[in-house]
């Protein structure tokens, strides 16, 4: 007889695991009743009583969430104001981010590496031309760009150049070179020092006054020059951390073999210290996610933003929870997704050498 | 002897870390194809003397010469001398995030610029030299002590030096492990390498080292052909380590 056996094998689990001393199993009922008390009801509202087709408010019927709000929004909400004839252009320059991702996701085609590198060079001008228009297609100013597509733009442009500036950075900090380890460290020091919020506000109102009149920086760039100098200065202390951990043997062999200064760093001390930092890294590229809906406050509409903007439409009062739940799924899913990018680096064998060696 | 034969001279070197006092008037003349032997209590100054031959440690007084070229603060000599040094470490140092060929093929593409195919043609040949050609696609954390120091040499080797240092090369390896490095050491030394060897293993310094360097308290104490040293050491200092170390 099977089936008795199985409910006895999980009794038996339940017993051991759950109700092994009346602590327990108190804590254990405590726990199902927390649960009880949440889970049905959120349910009903995300998904039992909620209202999914329809175009108006008048389709709100039921008592759980609305979601024909998000259906009716989800084209502002990814793409903000950009006029719609043009979103191809949005969609078509994410996608092409796959090109230079390509070599991540499949590692036998990393061996072309001129390839590769020259697809990520390539990637931000032919972006922003897709994007920002010219050359043949119609402009569509920066000013109208919004919604998630405004997010991943701004979270990308920081990542992507704080991870070099971070670098040089760090490198700086630690150079034999008074100068440079000088400048770095007051670098570092200033940006980390400030709000975001700060830096923000002084990129898109103070900025212009120093600037000579005539010449005007657009106010996205003028923010995305703000977070990218941001996140890099928080970035090179996370590099640094990783730069002190690299053993000094390694240093000594790298010069004992004779590689010069950039070379040893370029082949030998940068790449230990970026695998042993995976996680720090990642962690400011999250903050740097989330911290990009800061934006709002100089007038650009990120994925809040517009959701923001939406649950204010009169003609949609009252559907604010919805909008946050979904602003939050949105960025929850986003940043989840980086972690466990981050937790598959880690895992990959060439990067968990150092951990063996230290065991052996 | 003349620079043509000579591949290390020391010319009253002295060095400092801070206040301590860690070379002192070290004289050192070091011929092509010679094999020394360095010994000495811990802390007698003999890893830091190995150490300045390459440049790893700077120097504060007297002129040390490697393959005819003067050892100065100039980076540009200091890169060249290591071009034609090799050095095996205590600690093996293999680099962790390459393969154990691409830890040997490293340095002849980027220092020496030579074509990868040629590199790795080379490193699998002295991959080969120290028996281990199996592991060509291994990472250094997958090998046993042995064998990563026995990769070490290798990679050092790839440079095709002149000259090679070892600096305490089996002090950190598990005593079955200490006999596969020495039997590639020896097969090194009789193939006529200049080595400049820190051990403590007295019966490798008695079948391959030409000369021994026994130092103590910064200075060379003394320096006497092999069988000499071994039969016969001079100093009252020496005969007490041997005494301590052949004990074991």
């Amino acid at each position: 007889m099977r089936v008795p056996e199985r409910t006895a094998a999980v009794l038996a689990w339940a017993r051991r695991n759950l109700f092994s001393s009346p602590l327990n199993a108190l804590l254990t009922l405590l726990g199902l009743w927390l649960l009880w008390l949440v889970v049905p009801p959120l349910l009903q509202w995300l998904w039992l009583q909620a209202d999914f087709v329809g175009s108006s408010r008048e389709d709100c019927r039921g008592d759980g969430a609305c979601w024909v709000f998000v259906r009716v929004h989800l084209d502002q909400f990814l793409y903000g104001f950009y006029p719609p004839a043009e979103r191809w252009r949005v969609n078509l320059g994410i996608a092409l981010l796959l090109v230079p991702a390509l070599p991540l996701l499949i590692p036998p085609l990393r061996r072309f590496r001129r390839v590769w590198l020259l697809a990520l060079l390539a990637y931000p001008p032919v972006a922003w031309w897709l994007f920002h228009g010219g050359l043949g297609l119609s402009v569509v100013d920066t000013g109208l760009w919004g919604g998630l597509f405004l997010t991943l733009v701004i979270a990308a442009t920081g990542m992507a150049a704080a991870l070099p500036l971070g670098l040089l950075l760090a490198l700086g900090r630690r150079s034999r070179l008074p100068v440079v380890r000088a400048t770095a460290t007051v670098f570092i020091e200033f940006w980390r020092g400030v709000p975001l919020i700060t830096v923000l506000f002084m990129a898109s109102v103070m900025l212009p006054l120093f600037l000579p009149s005539g010449l005007s920086l657009d106010k996205l760039l003028r923010a995305l020059i703000g977070v990218a100098l941001f996140a890099g200065a928080y970035m090179a202390e996370v590099i640094r951390g990783g730069l002190q951990g690299v053993p000094a043997g390694q240093y000594e062999a790298a010069q004992a073999l004779g590689l010069s200064y950039w070379q040893q760093m370029r082949l030998v001390i940068v790449p230990q210290a970026l695998r042993m930092v995976v996680p720090g890294i990642v962690n400011v590229f999250i903050a740097l996610f989330k911290e990009t809906s800061l934006v709002l406050i100089i007038g650009l509409f990120d994925l809040l933003g517009v959701v923001q903007a939406a649950v204010t439409n009169p003609d949609w009062l009252g559907f604010v929870l919805e909008g946050y739940v979904f602003a939050a799924a949105v960025f929850w899913a986003f940043c989840y997704g980086m972690s466990r990018i981050s937790r598959r680096l880690e895992r990959r064998p060439d990067m968990k050498a150092q951990e063996q060696q230290e065991m052996a | 002897m003349t620079e043509q034969t000579t591949a290390v001279r020391f010319e009253h070197v002295d060095k400092w870390f801070g206040q301590l006092h860690v070379l002192q008037d070290i004289n050192l003349e070091v011929a092509r194809g010679e094999r020394i032997v360095i010994c000495g209590p811990s802390g007698s100054g003999k890893s830091t003397l190995i150490r300045c031959c390459n440049g790893l440690e700077p120097y504060q007084r007297g002129r040390i010469v490697v393959n005819g070229i003067e050892l100065t603060e100039n980076r540009r000599t200091v890169e060249q001398v290591r071009r034609q040094v090799g050095m095996v470490f205590q600690q093996f140092n293999l680099f962790p995030h390459l393969t154990v060929l691409e830890n040997c093929t490293l340095a002849p593409i980027w220092v020496r610029k030579m074509p990868r195919a040629e590199a790795e043609e080379l490193a699998m040949e002295y991959l080969r030299r120290v028996r281990i050609p199996d592991k060509a696609h291994s990472y250094p954390g997958q090998l046993s002590g042995g064998q990563q120091q026995r990769v070490a040499i290798a990679r050092a080797l790839c440079m095709q030096p002149r000259i090679m240092l070892f600096d305490e090369p089996t002090s950190a390896l598990d005593p079955e492990m200490i006999s596969e490095v020495l039997d590639a050491m020896v097969e090194l030394a009789e193939s006529g390498m200049t080595m400049l060897c820190v051990t403590h293993e007295m019966g490798f310094a008695r079948e391959v080292a030409d000369r021994i360097v026994f130092m103590d308290g910064g200075r060379i104490v003394e320096q006497s052909p092999t069988a000499q040293f071994f039969a016969a050491p001079q100093t009252e200092r020496a005969r007490q380590f041997l005494g301590q170390i052949l004990a074991r």
